[in-house]
């Protein structure tokens, strides 16, 4: 029996026009999908690199490795205030510009100019060549035609995207669609305080946000986090959302829970009782200037006064996870190959003010860790499995909704892709 | 005698060492500990923490000192600890194997 209303066809599947057939996996245990998916997809859609609170100052930088795309970006604040990314590499020679110890690895700092390790050439802020090391013994060298190479960058709600092909035409807002739009005005600036995590995880990047995309695993695979008696209470119960989405490209379900607090204290642990905190975060919201009631219209859409959290998925790997607590969660996915990924997790909170708040923040980043220690090694566990091919049809249900739709949309751009001079779906 | 935590949280001075700053070290002390000794920590601990709640209310995260500093952190490893205790029953996640999950931006405290 439905817990929550559906939509007149009977289910989310269908009025979304999605097909309600078994799907095949293929597209996550294919190297030969991947390269053209790193091209069809992470080269040509927006990107969300950070937040503009990582720039600070003028001259605050921080590189992203973009593997997929088969780049490296330096995204820094120049003297004008403006926030910029440009391709990571030397005009000279090619040499990686900015990184430290490690070239694969990433970096941030403070600079009044990128200089190479290898012949000092140095760039300005805005990416101008600045300085050519003996630069008489060139051969008319024009400085002017010399510069970084710049990658279109813009900023939406203080979230940096860039875009790594150059005949992109859609602005960002544009390409964030309807959900963006719906979400504009709510104060992520003031949720400072950061926890970021990072993961290699040896599954498709298409695996792990299936994983977030859909709470019909949540009672069974994290049965463990509950007091046993609420533990089968879940079970019994199951998982329905209270409404899904679908935007283009991108994705939303609508989630109740978490409310706080607890209607019976015993359903939780006993830290949690203690600190009354947990997985959705502290039960005491801290102000944000909006109540629940008056937060922007694409959060909780249906208005429902049993809402705990939305999961936003802006195609093609950014997550976000708006909780009723006020707070803020960020999920990336970072291909590295078919079959691994970089995984970080960031959480976003109202600066604590004393030290129990602090307390009840860590309970809910740590919570989030030890259900993403399970969801990461689950999937290595499918990965491994699909790759097998030994079973290639599995029946997805109405809460999964979201995990067809993800797949669909990067067949999609894939095929739009292989059509000559076709361009990206935006759509 | 200096003490490692503020007046009243005498009873964690024997478990100063889990007042550790960094929920990356706190986490790698956790799964190289036995569940007798998460046991023992979290036997102690976890009453001061009920106890303490209006305690740490008041203490303001500007400009914290030295001995409240150190009460953080040891309640922060409790967070952890408690995992282990009310949940898994062995100081591993179940059924994360290889799996790891490392914290690479924290608050400065």
């Amino acid at each position: 029996m439905a817990h929550f209303p559906k939509p007149a066809e009977g289910s989310w599947t269908e009025h979304f026009k999605i097909g309600t057939e078994p799907v095949s996996y293929a597209d996550s245990i294919s190297p030969e999908f991947y390269e053209l998916e790193r091209d069809a997809i992470f080269r040509r859609t927006w990107l969300n690199v950070g937040r503009v609170e990582q720039l600070p100052r003028k001259g605050s930088y921080f590189t992203k490795e973009l593997d997929a795309a088969r780049a490296s970006v330096v995204v820094v604040r120049g003297t004008d205030g403006e926030v910029r990314a440009f391709h990571n590499v030397c005009r000279h020679r090619g040499n990686k510009l900015v990184w430290d110890d490690y070239p694969r690895e990433e970096t941030k700092g403070t600079c009044r100019a990128f200089t190479c390790k290898y012949h000092a050439w140095r760039y300005d802020l805005e990416g101008k060549l600045a300085f050519v090391q003996q630069e008489s013994e060139f051969f008319g060298v024009d400085k002017s035609k010399y510069g970084l190479l710049a990658v279109q960058t813009e900023v939406w709600e203080g979230f940096v995207f860039v875009n790594l092909d150059p005949d992109n035409t859609t602005p960002l807002r544009e390409y964030l669609g309807r959900f963006a739009h719906g979400i504009e005005g709510y104060p992520f600036h003031k949720l400072t305080q950061v926890h970021k995590y990072r993961a290699e995880i040896g599954s498709n990047w298409k695996l792990f946000i299936d994983a977030f995309a859909e709470f019909y695993h949540a009672p069974i695979l994290h049965s463990g986090q509950y007091v046993s008696e609420e533990a089968a209470k879940i079970k019994k119960y199951g998982y329905e959302a209270l409404s899904y989405d679908i935007d283009g490209p991108h994705s939303m379900v609508s989630s109740w829970g978490g409310i706080a607090p607890p209607k019976e204290r015993a359903m939780v642990k006993p830290v949690e009782r203690a600190l009354r905190s947990g997985l959705f975060g502290p039960w005491e919201a801290p102000d944000i200037g909006l109540t629940t009631e008056q937060l922007p219209p694409a959060i909780n859409p249906t208005r429902s006064k049993v809402w705990g959290m939305d999961s936003f998925v802006f195609f093609p790997n950014f997550m976000l996870l708006v909780w009723r607590p006020n707070w803020v969660l960020t999920y990336h996915y970072w291909p590295t190959s078919y079959n691994t990924h970089i995984f970080e997790g960031t959480c976003y909170f109202v600066p604590p003010e004393n030290a129990f708040q602090r307390l009840q923040q860590e309970l809910a980043v740590v919570s989030f860790k030890e259900y993403g220690l399970q969801d990461g090694n689950t999937l290595e566990a499918t990965q491994t499995m699909l790759e097998s091919r030994t079973v290639d049809e599995f029946p997805l249900c109405d809460q999964e909704v979201l995990l067809r739709h993800l797949h669909a949309t990067a067949q999609r751009f894939v095929r739009a892709h292989e059509q000559p001079a076709a361009p990206a779906p935006t759509s | 005698m200096t003490t490692v935590f503020p007046a009243g949280f005498h009873e964690l001075e024997p478990f100063a060492h889990w007042a550790i700053q960094g929920e990356r070290a706190r986490y790698a002390k956790r799964v190289a500990s036995t569940m007798e000794e998460l046991q023992a920590f979290y036997d102690v601990a976890f009453p001061l923490l009920q106890k303490g709640t209006v305690y740490l209310e008041q203490v303001g995260m500007e400009g914290i000192g030295e001995q409240d500093r150190n009460l953080l952190w040891a309640f922060c490893s409790l967070v952890t600890v408690a995992f282990p205790v009310e949940a898994w029953g062995q100081p591993r996640v179940p059924d994360s194997g290889p799996a790891g999950i490392h914290a690479v931006v924290e608050p400065a405290v």
